[in-house]
């Protein structure tokens, strides 16, 4: 990618070198260190759960319903007498697969959107118009509509997690386009008559990424919140699936006799959504000492 | 002023077009034929046929576009596919609890966070401001139901101080409905106050830099007069647009703490229609929850223009 940038003769404050440097100099600070370590921490989770877990986390029981915490069921049973701790375990693979995956979806789609809005005059009138139609519709309402309107699978359910963030993206993409399709490099190119495509793909994408990445950051916190609201409003995927928001959703019936049903989900799901909102807070100083100024 | 105000008035038109084509074709591209879904399953195939002639599906998508367009624009967001009543009713129903529950949230957070953001500005830096920011990282990540049963855990299981969970209309005494409204409400405002205080922060600490403020201290102005009459005032602005773009967390929330405290209102209606699957109901929701939204952003536009002369386009 270094030599692409320095083919095309662009100058060295927008070579992709730059942002992937500063992205390694984040400044450890401790909270940056702590939100590292707990998301890694649940990653390792998610990852290793078949191990980590004590019991099939569908398993149901009925004779042991509602036990206590104990040696055998280490944070107790819930309402089917399915063990906690497992469910609690396994519930961080649902919710870093949609995080990741509605990250993943946004940027499939709303970047190319935004690159093509930022450049095509004639297009953008009308994109943009339709983006503020669908920013109109809050979030989570456009996602209990679209999974009202079909099984909730895990597919679905980041479809129609990602739709209403969509636009956010697009925005973001094509301010970005706007500003750098009048620098030089680009008016040159144009001039060497460049295909679109490569202005677009080498020349334009590039200098959308530093934004994008703490874009994504804060996108992947807000999927992971999403989709455990869904489950906890009974709208998410089917309630065997042990997702935090089912676990807390099941336990809501017995919450005043046994908090923790509710109590272990939450504090997972919590700490999970900041350790990412805070690597993004992290990035976005790293990448843009101005909006950090701003933002403080 | 007139010309603006005629202009961003002109601009919300196309995009009212966009939102409500789109909630039309998630109506229609819902799995189910609604005449069958009207009918029942024991329905002959005449009875289903006059259903549908009666509803119109027999005419061209465009056709029906249109004439659903028009019962819109005149308050007839058809009838609920469970219970037979007219949807427009039912929201009119569930309205009180949503609003005072949405009210009560914005009072607590202007009350809590301006000041927040405003002593956390003003000393920047400081333990207040440590402080101020980490709780706001926090209000953001923990979400509003978590938040929803400490709030319950705490003040009404430990403290007894007041009700779990219900709703009691303003009709049976103001003590019964304000002391069900304050833990919702309270719930209701954390991810407001976190916001509203970083932004009103943010835009204080712009602020406080103006050769303005140096002015009024060094003509002898208390601290207290310095920033509450001349900075508050002109970091008003952000503010007001944060409060406009935060009405889609407001939106969520709502869903989320009515249904943790038992709260009869709109974001209950929401989900009990997604789960019966009625769609009339869930449409019509969504398209004045849109069409609140477009006008309460235009409400800001507007309010921009006055508060402020050098906006003006």
């Amino acid at each position: 990618m270094h030599t692409h940038s320095q083919m095309h003769g662009l100058p060295a404050r927008y070579s992709i070198h730059g942002w992937t440097t500063k992205l390694l100099r984040l400044r450890p600070r401790t909270t940056t260190i702590i939100a590292t370590t707990t998301l890694a921490a649940i990653v390792l989770m998610a990852i290793f759960a078949p191990l980590i877990a004590t019991h099939d986390p569908t398993e149901l029981s009925p004779a042991s319903r509602l036990q206590a915490m104990s040696a055998e069921h280490w944070l107790g049973t819930d309402a089917y007498g399915r063990d906690l701790f497992s469910r609690v375990v396994y519930g961080a693979r649902i919710s870093l697969t949609v995080g990741l995956g509605v990250a993943f979806l946004t940027l499939l789609i709303g970047l190319p959107l935004g690159l093509i809005a930022g450049y095509f005059r004639a297009i953008d009138a009308v994109l943009m118009r339709f983006m503020d139609g669908l920013m109109a519709i809050p979030g989570i309402l456009a996602a209990i509509a679209i999974v009202s309107l079909t099984s909730a699978n895990l597919w679905m359910l980041m479809i129609a997690i990602t739709v209403p963030e969509i636009p956010q993206i697009v925005r973001l993409v094509r301010s970005q386009v706007l500003a750098t399709r009048e620098e030089a490099f680009v008016e040159a190119a144009v001039l060497m008559s460049t295909p679109t495509r490569t202005i677009l793909w080498r020349h334009l994408m590039p200098n959308t990424f530093a934004p994008l990445i703490v874009q994504c950051t804060y996108v992947c916190a807000a999927a992971i919140l999403t989709e455990a609201t869904l489950s906890f409003l009974g709208v998410g995927l089917s309630s065997e699936i042990p997702t935090w928001g089912n676990i807390m959703s099941d336990g809501r019936i017995y919450f005043q006799l046994k908090p923790s049903l509710i109590f272990w989900a939450g504090v997972l799901l919590s700490l999970c959504i900041l350790s990412i909102n805070l690597l993004g807070d992290a990035a976005r100083d790293a990448l843009d000492p101005i909006m950090k100024r701003k933002e403080g | 002023m007139l010309g603006y105000f005629i202009r961003r008035l002109l601009a919300a038109i196309p995009v009212m077009l966009v939102l409500a084509l789109s909630v039309f074709l998630l109506l229609r591209l819902s799995p189910g034929d609604p005449a069958v879904i009207i009918a029942g399953d024991m329905a002959s195939p005449e009875q289903v046929a006059s259903i549908r002639t009666a509803l119109g599906l027999d005419q061209p998508i465009y056709t029906q576009f249109f004439i659903w367009m028009g019962n819109m624009l005149q308050g007839d967001f058809g009838t609920s596919l469970i219970s037979q009543t007219s949807v427009m009713t039912m929201i009119t129903q569930r309205l009180e609890p949503t609003v005072s529950l949405a009210l009560a949230a914005i009072v607590f957070t202007v009350l809590i966070s301006v000041p927040l953001g405003v002593i956390a500005a003003w000393r920047q830096g400081s333990w207040v401001d440590n402080l101020v920011m980490s709780v706001s990282v926090v209000g953001f990540s923990v979400p509003v139901f978590v938040i929803g049963y400490i709030v319950i855990q705490v003040f009404a299981i430990k403290l007894g101080w007041l009700p779990v969970q219900g709703y009691r209309s303003l009709d049976n005494g103001f003590g019964e409905f304000a002391s069900r409204l304050v833990l919702p409400a309270l719930t209701l405002s954390s991810v407001y106050i976190a916001l509203i205080a970083r932004m009103t922060r943010a835009s204080m600490l712009e602020v406080l830099k103006e050769d303005y403020i140096r002015t009024a201290r060094a003509k002898g102005l208390g601290e207290r007069l310095v920033l509450f009459r001349h900075a508050l005032r002109n970091a008003g602005v952000p503010i007001l647009t944060v409060i406009g773009t935060g009405f889609a967390l407001m939106v969520s929330g709502v869903v989320v703490t009515e249904s943790v405290f038992n709260i009869p209102g709109l974001g209950r209606l929401i989900i009990d229609a997604v789960l019966a699957r009625d769609y009339p109901v869930i449409q019509a929701i969504i398209l004045l929850t849109a069409g609140l939204y477009v006008f309460i952003n235009l409400l800001i536009d507007l309010s921009y223009a006055i508060t402020d002369p050098r906006i003006r386009y």
